[in-house]
């Protein structure tokens, strides 16, 4: 970022809502999503007294797998602390969170700038904390909702490497994928599972130290605005500079109706929180479950597309289209499975690419088209019920496997009836007719 | 027979033996409540149950339906819609509440002067205090009303007022009994425990309450069993500590007296002593008031007068005394200077207590200073007030297992004495308290009320 002689400097702290059975520090669902006020409560998530928190270790898992993802170390210490501030949707007067001994640390995100240049982001922290309840504002009443508090939030933090716009959508959009390929949140930003905050301040160019100010937007709720606010701030604070004035520490949100920011807290103002270690939960020693957990964690999409290019021959826009989506890039594999060889990945691809709605295509059908496109379509049942029985026989165990529950394992037979057929058989056919007989002979 | 009088045990055996039924038993307390709780203000609050062993509940622990008020202003009308898990416990024994007793304001005094609802006084002399926090537990089995109550005690709050009302009270290692429910004054310290007529009732109550709870993350796992259920009547073999510490400055000489002759008669029980020392003794009490005040700040914060109907300058003074000392050691810039050099100094005293431990089974001393002071006597001076704890908090700091028992009286007042144990060691506490009270005659010493 060239423009005036000066640049950027933006650090990120996005915050994800884990999509957690319960709630961080209680056994509160977490299904509060368009439910009735105040249902999903109880004494924990209340702060009523006398109740204590206990720790949601599948959040702890998922805090992890995010860590891990963005190439952080998992501590092997760590502790849950208290934020002591006083807000009414904080029920009470505190958030669990974590400060001098956060869950993970160190970690680097690649990201595209304006130029498509591939840069490293450093990341501080991953650490793990909880939501806080929602208020609503009408004529002179203001209304609290706890169902919201005490869901799993994770805050990652990087540090103020962002020096255009572009590297920050591509962040952004980069941690949405690997949350939804973990499976660890579904990142609408639409119903606030993702949220932004930015540090933003700005230097000539040229120069390598930091600032010494920096304006924190807050409060900032869609990834549109955020942008329009980084890019106001940019011209407010350079323009601030060229006229000699000195800038602050300040927290400022975005009127959207005006087009600007404006100022929320001055650095007088500023919170002291007062952390310290969060006295009614154990330390936390979890480090010993990476391995298990690198084990268990799917395949990212960075190293999907690496995948995809290498052994595949797509070209990276097509690899990148299908490992931005885990559900895309699931139907795209099972597709390219099922066709044994007839298909080669590329067609399978732009199939999918210039569908409509790809992510949500049955594979077997995916592997028809293509195919009947070129030859004629087995529709005859005997004929398939034929190549049915031979493929349960021949795959004893896969049929039991199914036959214990296991109902995705039909996808495997399907894909022998489909090779032995040379892909003609009617995908649809297959599977009911395979139903069928599996369970008939069970 | 006089109902009143018997223990927990006692009383379980006479319903079994249906001398009288559980709606005599819960008259004959109600009785001696409407008689002599005006005297002493112990109760807050009164249950007229006709079922159930009748026990007094300190108002600090959360009772469904049944008001709940810390002996503060600001939950004056709080209902709680859940139980403790100690309540739902006892309640499992066929265990009713007879009423919510007084305390200091959210458990935070030494003398029973800082409740909202008035101050308890001792059976013992009305003029004086009975000691605190657990001030209207302590009263009230001193004079009867109850069978046995619960109390907290965060740095001395059990210990102390049963020292100063001649009842036993025992304070089980940290984690001993879930505190899920316990109105959180310093979650790091908070601990509940029993005042009971004998130490075998103490006992019993351990079992009952203690085990893994799934609500609070600090609780220990395994459930305390006596693992030895014959009664001794000796200490043969056991090795008990003095603390040099414990008898230096600031300890009354009379007080002093009461425990060296309870001393001399362990000894003459066959316990070996042996003199130990606990070199961080001094920066205890100092300790502990930023720790606990840090965590006073935080805990308290809740009541912000959007919930619960009360603002915060409902508080009492010692309540609001605790919330600025523990903001200001937890502010920014001030941490590393008062909280961490705290818990620093908490890990000394731990060690302190692991050394000893190596050359004893037991450490023994004063519970308190001095015997029961006059009411008001300390009320200006909130330091000599904190110093009344400094025998009982350095075993706070390291979460051990401690209670007072009966052990004499300086001109008519009861004097306690105190038994410590290791870490979990809740059993050789208890053992050693027994057969002290057994072999004693102080634990039967009622006041003339």
């Amino acid at each position: 970022m060239n423009q005036d002689g000066y640049e950027l400097v933006i650090g990120l702290e996005v915050h994800v809502e884990l999509n957690t059975k319960n709630k961080m520090f209680c056994n509160c669902s977490t299904d509060y999503f368009g439910q009735p006020a105040n249902t999903h409560i109880c004494p924990v998530c209340l702060g009523l007294p006398g109740a204590l928190p206990i720790i949601n270790h599948e959040a702890i898992q998922s805090c992890m797998k995010i860590g891990l993802a963005l190439n952080c170390t998992v501590a092997e210490n760590s502790r849950f602390e208290r934020k002591n501030y006083f807000y009414p949707d904080l029920p009470k007067g505190f958030q669990i969170s974590q400060y001098r001994w956060p869950l993970c640390t160190g970690g680097w995100l690649e990201v595209s700038d304006m130029n498509g240049q591939a840069n490293k982001i450093r990341i501080n922290r991953v650490h793990q904390e909880e939501d806080t309840g929602k208020l609503t504002h009408s004529n002179r009443n203001s209304l609290v909702d706890y169902n919201r508090s005490g869901i799993p939030l994770v805050e990652i933090v990087t540090e103020p490497d962002f020096h255009d716009v572009e590297s920050v959508r591509d962040y952004a959009k980069k941690l949405q994928q690997i949350f939804r390929s973990l499976g660890v949140s579904n990142a609408d930003m639409e119903k606030g599972d993702m949220r932004l905050e930015a540090n933003v301040s700005v230097r000539p160019v040229g120069s390598q130290e930091l600032p010494d100010y920096r304006v924190e937007l807050k409060n900032i709720n869609s990834f549109r605005f955020m942008v329009a606010a980084i890019e106001y701030e940019r011209s407010r604070q350079i323009a601030a500079l060229e006229k000699g004035e000195e800038l602050t520490q300040e927290t400022r949100g975005w009127n959207e109706e005006k087009k600007e920011t404006y100022l929320q807290r001055g650095k007088e103002e500023a919170h002291d929180y007062r952390y310290f270690p969060e006295p009614d939960l154990p330390e936390l020693q979890v480090a010993s479950q990476v391995v298990q957990i690198k084990k268990e964690m799917p395949e990212l999409p960075e190293a999907k597309i690496r995948r995809y290019k290498q052994d595949l021959s797509l070209p990276q826009s097509a690899a990148q289209v299908l490992a931005s989506d885990s559900n895309l890039s699931k139907v795209f594999e099972t597709a390219l499975e099922i066709s044994a060889g007839k298909l080669t990945a590329l067609t399978v691809a732009n199939k999918l690419i210039n569908s409509q709605n790809g992510a949500s295509l049955l594979p077997e059908k995916v592997v028809q088209d293509l195919l009947t496109s070129k030859e004629g379509l087995i529709e005859d049942n005997n004929e398939i019920s034929k190549l049915a029985q031979e493929a349960i026989k021949e795959n004893a165990q896969v049929a039991e496997i199914y036959r214990k529950g296991k109902l995705t394992a039909i996808q495997s037979l399907i894909g022998v009836v489909m090779r032995k057929s040379q892909g003609k058989a009617d995908a649809a056919k297959v599977k009911e007719t395979l139903e069928k007989l599996l369970n008939s002979e069970s | 027979m006089q109902i009143t009088k018997l223990s927990l045990i006692e009383t379980k055996q006479a319903l079994l033996d249906k001398q009288f039924s559980e709606a005599e038993l819960n008259q004959a307390y109600l009785d001696r409540i409407e008689k002599l709780n005006s005297k002493l203000n112990a109760f807050l609050h009164v249950q007229t149950n006709k079922v159930g062993i009748p026990a007094a509940i300190k108002d600090v622990i959360s009772t469904k339906d049944i008001p709940t008020t810390a002996a503060s202003k600001i939950l004056e009308n709080y209902l709680p819609p859940f139980n403790a898990t100690v309540m739902n416990r006892l309640a499992a024994q066929n265990i009713s509440v007879i009423g919510k007793t007084n305390c200091d304001e959210f458990a935070m005094g030494s003398s029973g002067e800082n409740s909202a609802y008035g101050k308890t006084l001792n059976p013992w002399d009305l003029g004086r205090v009975p000691g605190g926090s657990s001030s209207g537990s302590a009263a009230a089995i001193a004079a009867d009303l109850a069978v046995f109550a619960l109390g907290s005690d965060t740095g001395g709050s059990i210990r102390l007022p049963a020292s100063l009302c001649g009842t036993i009270g025992f304070k089980p290692s940290y984690g001993r009994v879930s505190r899920y429910g316990l109105l959180s004054m310093a979650s790091s310290l908070d601990q509940i425990g029993t005042f009971t007529k004998t130490v075998a009732d103490a006992r019993l109550l351990l079992e009952w309450m203690s085990g893994t709870d799934n609500l609070d993350s600090n609780c220990l796992q395994e459930a305390f069993k006596a693992s030895n259920t014959d009664k001794k009547d000796n200490l043969k073999g056991l090795r008990v500590g003095v603390p040099t510490e414990y008898f230096g400055q600031g300890l009354d000489q009379e007080v002093a007296k009461v425990i060296k002759s309870a001393i001399s008669k362990m000894e003459s029980l066959g316990a070996k002593i042996v003199e130990i020392s606990l070199p961080h003794t001094e920066y205890a009490i100092a300790a502990y008031y930023i720790i606990m005040a840090s965590e006073v700040s935080s805990n308290l914060a809740r009541f912000d007068g959007i919930r619960f109907g009360k603002q915060r300058d409902q508080f009492g003074a010692e309540p609001k005394r605790r919330i600025m000392l523990g903001t200001f050691s937890l502010a920014s810039g001030y941490y590393d200077d008062y909280y961490a050099q705290a818990a620093k100094v908490r890990t000394l005293i731990r060690q302190d207590f692991a050394r000893a431990f190596t050359q004893c089974d037991a450490i023994v001393g004063p519970v308190s200073p001095t015997p029961a002071w006059q009411i008001g006597e300390k009320v200006t001076d909130p330091l000599a007030m904190y110093l009344s704890d400094v025998y009982t908090v350095p075993a706070s700091m390291a979460g051990l297992p401690g209670i007072s028992v009966p052990a004499g009286f300086v001109q008519g007042l009861p004097v306690g004495l105190h038994v410590l144990s290791k870490y979990a060691d809740d059993e050789t506490v208890l053992n050693v308290a027994e057969v002290f009270t057994e072999q004693t005659n102080f634990a039967k010493e009622k006041p003339d009320l």
